[in-house]
Formats: structure tokens, sequence, C-alpha cells
């Protein structure tokens, strides 16, 4: 079967449409997924992990890291939004549980989603959360306030250069993405 | 045989004539360097002096954002085209380019995308203001109404260049004179033909990352948006990685035009052919791998900084090859100093000013500083305008004869050029001092501190915008009348463009030529 045509000049246009085609595909299917699993494996844009399963694990009580929280509101959210304590003294491989507290004072229901960043970047892959409230969006009907747990774990492979910490939440208000059905299915299933 | 062109406006809308397309090319370019020009004179007037006199600053940023688009997309990168739709089946012996109508498409469509962008400024909520490039979120989240129309532009200016660019590689690749090897080929041919290879590669990427701006802005995706899981950073790396091979694209045809130029006119051939091939396509491939050295500031790993750093100086042997070259083939030469080779010769001293600022902002620690500063816009318009501006007008002059059977005005052009480097070193000279001294690009206003620097380039940009006009008069001028040239024009100039009479007859090479090469 001849697919591409015998003129020589037709055979390497099309060759060429072909490639640039290519290339289209590439940077919409392969350059931004390409990028995202770059930085999970490297941790380089401070994103950390989905949903970590514990592991027996011992912990190494020879070491002290300081984690420190931190809490953003994205330009015009109105939440009031920030950690419980904002800085913790944990050890490698000890599960702790840190508390975010949120407030909706405006008269709207609304959703927020917050988004993590932790720097050292090269932490971000030690950094396991075994349960965040940033896996899901939040739900705050007018004038509600709820506690946002998260449980994290610190690998005991932290490099030992490591000493310190940050992990900073951003929230974003993300209540047009969202019907309000499912802002109300939200409130009921707790998340 | 040959029959002339039809006559009326159907000539120009249904031409398949190469010489007929490159003129509408470099007429279209030629508009919108003026349209671009006016918009950099808002810019200019209003950074006059420090304070707000002029525009609102929304209005600057349009401004900002128009200029480069316009000057980019619509200035240099359609007179590149139209010199190759000009000059390339003229210089390999070719009758027409390869796809004559296809050829008609890649311009026709120009126009339309062009009307477009400009359009946008009279929208509701303005024109883009975002920047030439047009980071997300500010092109996303924050932008006007208009971006809409900015994407379907930017995908119809793409649409033409890749366009454009096949076409360019299949009239190279299957229509050479007999005897034409590749490595006999004109310099400019070579430029070009690696230019339209860069053209495949990155603009298919350049319509990609504003397919996906249009996606998270009307379709709920969040490719830049980190509220819903995306990246803003990722926007930039997507966007330079077109955009730092983009910047080649605007120069290496500009290296093929001066390489054509200095040897005539230096009456030597030109001092190491092949290295000049080499080199060029080392620049080309390493424009793929040097894009972060625009984003050193977002947080990259040092791993990351540091291969960009040394990625990007590695550019600066392959085009120190060229310079060495170029210089070489002057040395000892029986120069004159026509308006093209002045040109040429200036193109040399400034484009190497702009290298060398280039190396300062490739030290990855030193571009925390100048990074987003005026030390960058000095270093890109010293690379962009004597270089890629100053080539195409060379370019014009040098071929101009052949093209209309005149000779230009020599004292006008000489004017224009001395007007043109003055105008052009007074105004961007100062925007190093004013970078290093910290003035931010892109703002309306400014520190008292920086007022006698803005004062002098705003006096600079003017001189050289009058320049152009004398340039736009001496071309009409040449068109309309004038001393007739000869079939060579220049003293023993090399290639096959010469052997044809002038003005070149509207059917060239519609039998093959003989090919002798020189060297
Ligand atoms: C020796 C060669 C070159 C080197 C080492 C170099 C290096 C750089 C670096 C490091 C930057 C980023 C500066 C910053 O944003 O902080 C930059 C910006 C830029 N360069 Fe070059 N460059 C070179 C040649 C060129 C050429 C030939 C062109 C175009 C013809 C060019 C056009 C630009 C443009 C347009 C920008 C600014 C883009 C923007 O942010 O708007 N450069 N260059
Ligand atoms: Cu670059």
């Amino acid at each position: 079967m001849k697919v591409l045509p015998e003129d020589p000049v037709k055979r390497l246009s099309v060759k060429l449409a072909i490639t640039s085609f290519g290339f289209l595909l590439f940077a919409l299917f392969v350059m931004p997924p390409l990028y995202v699993a770059f930085c999970e494996i490297t941790g380089l844009n401070g994103k950390t992990g989905d949903k970590y399963e514990a592991v027996d694990a011992v912990v190494d009580t020879s070491r002290e890291i300081k984690v420190q929280f931190v809490a953003t509101n994205n330009e015009g959210m109105p939440w009031q939004f920030g950690p419980e304590v904002k800085t913790l003294i944990v050890h490698p491989g000890e599960q702790t549980r840190i508390n975010y507290l949120a407030k909706n004072p405006t008269g709207n229901d609304m959703i927020g989603q917050a988004i993590p960043s932790l720097i050292p970047y090269k932490a971000a892959s030690y950094f396991h959360k075994t349960e965040c409230f940033c896996f899901n969006q939040q739900a705050l009907l007018a004038g509600e306030e709820a506690v946002l747990p998260m449980f994290f774990i610190i690998d005991q492979d932290l490099p030992e250069h490591i000493k310190s910490i940050t992990l900073s939440y951003t929230i974003f208000d993300v209540t047009d993405r969202f019907s309000r059905e499912e802002l109300l299915s939200m409130v009921d299933t707790g998340q | 045989m040959a029959h002339g062109p039809a006559k009326g406006i159907t000539r120009w809308l249904y031409t398949t004539n190469h010489k007929d397309i490159g003129s509408m090319y470099l007429w279209f370019s030629f508009a919108m360097f003026f349209l671009g020009g006016i918009f950099a004179l808002v810019i200019r007037a209003e950074l006059f002096q420090p304070g707000l006199q002029i525009v609102d600053p929304n209005f600057f940023n349009q401004m900002t954002t128009m200029h480069g688009l316009v000057m980019v997309f619509g200035a240099v990168m359609p007179a590149f085209v139209g010199l190759a739709n000009w000059m390339i089946p003229m210089q390999i012996g070719a009758p027409d380019m390869a796809l004559p109508r296809m050829n008609n498409w890649s311009f026709w469509i120009l126009p339309f995308a062009f009307a477009m962008l400009s359009s946008t400024l009279f929208m509701e909520g303005g024109a883009p203001n975002f920047g030439w490039t047009f980071y997300a979120p500010l092109s996303t989240t924050y932008a006007p109404p208009s971006v809409t129309f900015f994407i379907f532009a930017v995908h119809i200016m793409g649409a033409s260049s890749i366009m454009g660019a096949i076409n360019i590689i299949a009239t190279i690749v299957n229509m050479r004179a007999p005897g034409m090897t590749y490595m006999k080929m004109p310099l400019f041919v070579w430029t070009w033909l690696i230019t339209a290879f860069l053209l495949i590669a990155v603009m298919p990427v350049l319509a990609g990352v504003v397919t996906m701006m249009l996606m998270d802005i009307h379709f709920g995706t969040s490719f830049f948006d980190a509220a819903g899981g995306g990246d803003p950073v990722l926007f930039q790396h997507i966007f330079w990685f077109f955009g730092h091979p983009e910047v080649y694209i605007m120069i290496l045809p500009a290296f093929g035009i001066v390489s054509a130029i200095i040897p005539t006119f230096a009456r030597k051939p030109l001092f190491g052919y092949s290295s000049m091939v080499y080199a060029t396509a080392a620049i080309a491939f390493l424009s793929f791998v040097v894009w972060a050295h625009h984003m050193f500031t977002v947080g990259l790993p040092i791993a990351g900084e540091l291969f960009f750093m040394w990625a990007t100086m590695l550019i600066a042997v392959p085009t120190g090859v060229k310079v060495f070259n170029w210089v070489a083939t002057m040395f000892k030469g029986a120069m004159t100093f026509e308006t093209p080779m002045l040109f040429s010769i200036a193109f040399v001293i400034l484009f190497t000013i702009g290298g060398f600022s280039g190396l300062m902002l490739a030290i990855a620690p030193a571009d925390f500083q100048y990074h987003d500063t005026y030390f960058v816009v000095a270093h890109f318009h010293y690379v962009l305008v004597p270089g890629a501006i100053f080539s195409i007008t060379a370019g014009v002059y040098y071929w101009l004869p052949k093209w209309c059977g005149n000779m230009y005005n020599e004292t006008m052009g000489k004017v224009h050029f001395w007007l043109a480097f003055i105008g052009l070193n007074v105004t961007f000279f100062p925007m190093h001092f004013s970078g290093l001294a910290g003035m931010p690009r892109r703002i309306p206003d400014y520190n008292m501190m920086f007022a006698d620097w803005n004062m002098i380039s705003s006096v600079g940009a003017f001189l050289f915008g009058a320049a152009q006009v004398m340039f736009l008069y001496n071309v009409i001028a040449t068109i309309v009348g004038g001393k007739k040239a000869t079939a060579e024009v220049w003293e023993n100039p090399e290639g096959l463009e010469w052997t044809v009479p002038s003005p070149a007859p509207y059917h060239t090479f519609s039998e093959p030529p003989e090919f002798k090469s020189s060297h």
C-alpha cells in the first residue's frame, strides 16, 4: 500500500506537514505530562505527592526536623485560612497531625482548593501525606468554619543536610468550577 | 514563451509567482514595520520623562505587547519569507517555488491575522496587555477578553509560517539547478533551509501553547492554573521551547544575507564557507537546549541553572566562528562602502555587542540582577535591530536594483544608514546603563534617577523612526524611476541571480541554468 504521494515535492511536503503536526501533538500531549512527571520525580516545583500509604517504620529520634507551616490566600479569596501552629519539631518516621483552620466569612457558600508547595525542593519527595485536606476541595457554607487536618510522615531517608522544611498552602476560590449540587454534596460528605 | 503578469487587483490576489508573492510579503512587512514603529514611539514618548503624561498604564502595556508581536511576527518574519520567495528560486536556478498555490495561501492569510490582532486595540477591555511573551496567568486568568482574538491570530500566523517553511524546504531540496550540490548552495539558501526546519519544529509548539491557553480560558482545563493542579511555570517552559529557537529564526537568514553582501564589497570570496554552514547548523541544534536561560529566576535547581548557563555560553562559539569569518572576509579586501555594505558592517559590529550582552545574561547568578530590566531590552534590541532589521535593509538595497531594474539613490541610502546607525545606538546603548542601574522593563513610569538615560533613548528612537521614512521614500523613488541597473548591478557579485537581466523578468530559469561554482 502506498500512502505517501509519488511526486518527490509532494512526498516531502506531506512528510514535513506530518512532522509539524507531530510537534503540535508533542506540545499538547507530551510536554505537560512530561513536565508533571519530571516535577513529581524530582520534586522540582515543590508539589508534594498524592496520598501515601503509611508503612511500619522506626522513628528516628536522633534527628529533629523543623517543619514550618505557611498559608496564603490567592488573589480575591476572602476566606480566613491558616495553620493552628506555625512550627512543629518532628522526628523522621513519626506520623504527625497538623490542623489548618478555615472560615468563610462571606454571605455566600463557597468552595476552596488548597495547593501545596514545599521547600527545599529536594525534600518534596521525602514528605509523605497520609491524609490531607488538599486532596479534595473544601466547601464552606456562608459563615461556616472548619478544621482541616493533615497527617504527614517525613521519610527516614531525608538527606542529612536538610534540617528544616517549609510547607505552604495557597487557597484558591474555585466556586465557579462547580455546580450548586456538587457544592451541597461536598458539604454532606463533610469534605 | 514567458507571459507577463495578469492585470489589476486579481494579479495580486491569485498570483502564484514567487516574485509577486515575495514583493507582497516585503510590502506587508514594511507596513507592519511602520505600525510596530508607531507603537514603539508611543512607548518612547511616554518614557521621555518620568511620571505619567501621555497614556494610561494599561494602554502602555498594550503598546509594549503589540509592538513586540507586530515586530516579531509581522515585520521581521514576513520580511525574511519575502526575501526567501524572491531570492531562493533565483539563487538556485529554479523557475518558481515548489508549491506555488500554497505560497499564495501562506501570504494571504497573514493580513487577516494582523487585521484581527490590530482590531483588538478597539475592543472593549483593550488589546492584549500581557507582553509579547504572554506569560500565564497574565494572559489567561487576568487577560482582557480580546485574548481570544490574539490566540486565533497566532494560530493563523503559525499556519502561514509552517506553510512557508514547507515550501522553502521543498524548493531547496528538489529544485536546485543541476550541479548545485548542497555544499555549493549560497549561504542565504543554506541559512533559510535550516531556519525552515526550526520553523517546522517550533511554530507548532507556539500553536500548542496558545491552544492550551484557549482551553484554560474557555473550556475549564488547568494547564497553567495552580488552583486546578496546573503550573504557570509550565507555560514558560513551553513558551521558551518555542521562543529561543524563534530568536534564531529571526537571525539565521540575516547571517545568510550578510554572507552574500560582504564578499561582494570586499571583493574576496567568503572566508570559511563550510564552517559557516556547520556553525549555522550547530546554532540551530543548540537553540533547542537553552530555553531556560529565560527562566533563571523561576526557581530552577542548581543543576538546571548550570546546564542552561553552559549550554547558552556554548552557542557563543559557533556565533564567534561566523563573526570571525566575516571579519576575515573583509581583511585585506578591496573594500568599498555602498549602502548594503555599510549596513552589513554595522551588522557585524553591533550584533557582536548584542552577543556579548547575551553572554552576560547567560551567567545565571548575574542574570538575577539583569533579568526583567532594561539590560535585557538593550540586549535583544542589539541583536534584533542591527541584526535582523539591518540585514533585511541591507538585503533590500542589495537586491532592489535586481527586482525593479533601477539603482536606488546612493547618497540618500548612506544618509539613511548614518541616521539609523546613530539613532539606534542613541536609543539602545543607554538602556544598558539604565538596566544595570535597575530600571525594570515594561513600566510606564520610573524613578527620577533613570530620567537622563530615558530622555536620550527617546530622542534616539524618534531619529531612528525618521530615518525609516527616508528608506520608504528611497524605495518608492527607485521603483518609480532612477538610473538603470545593469544585470550584474555590482562588481562581480557571486550568484545565479546576477545572470538574469535587471529587472528580473517575470519568469526566470524556465530552463535550468548552467551552474559553475567558484568555491
Ligand atoms: C551569543 C548569543 C546569545 C546569548 C548568549 C543570549 C542570551 C540571552 C539570555 C540569557 C536572555 C535572557 C535574559 C533575561 O530575560 O534575563 C536573552 C534574552 C533575549 N534574547 Fe538573547 N542571547 C543571544 C543571542 C540572541 C539573538 C541572536 C537573538 C535574536 C535575534 C536574541 C534575542 C533575545 C530576546 C528577544 C530576548 C528577550 C526575550 C524577552 O524576555 O522578551 N538573543 N538572551
Ligand atoms: Cu534565548
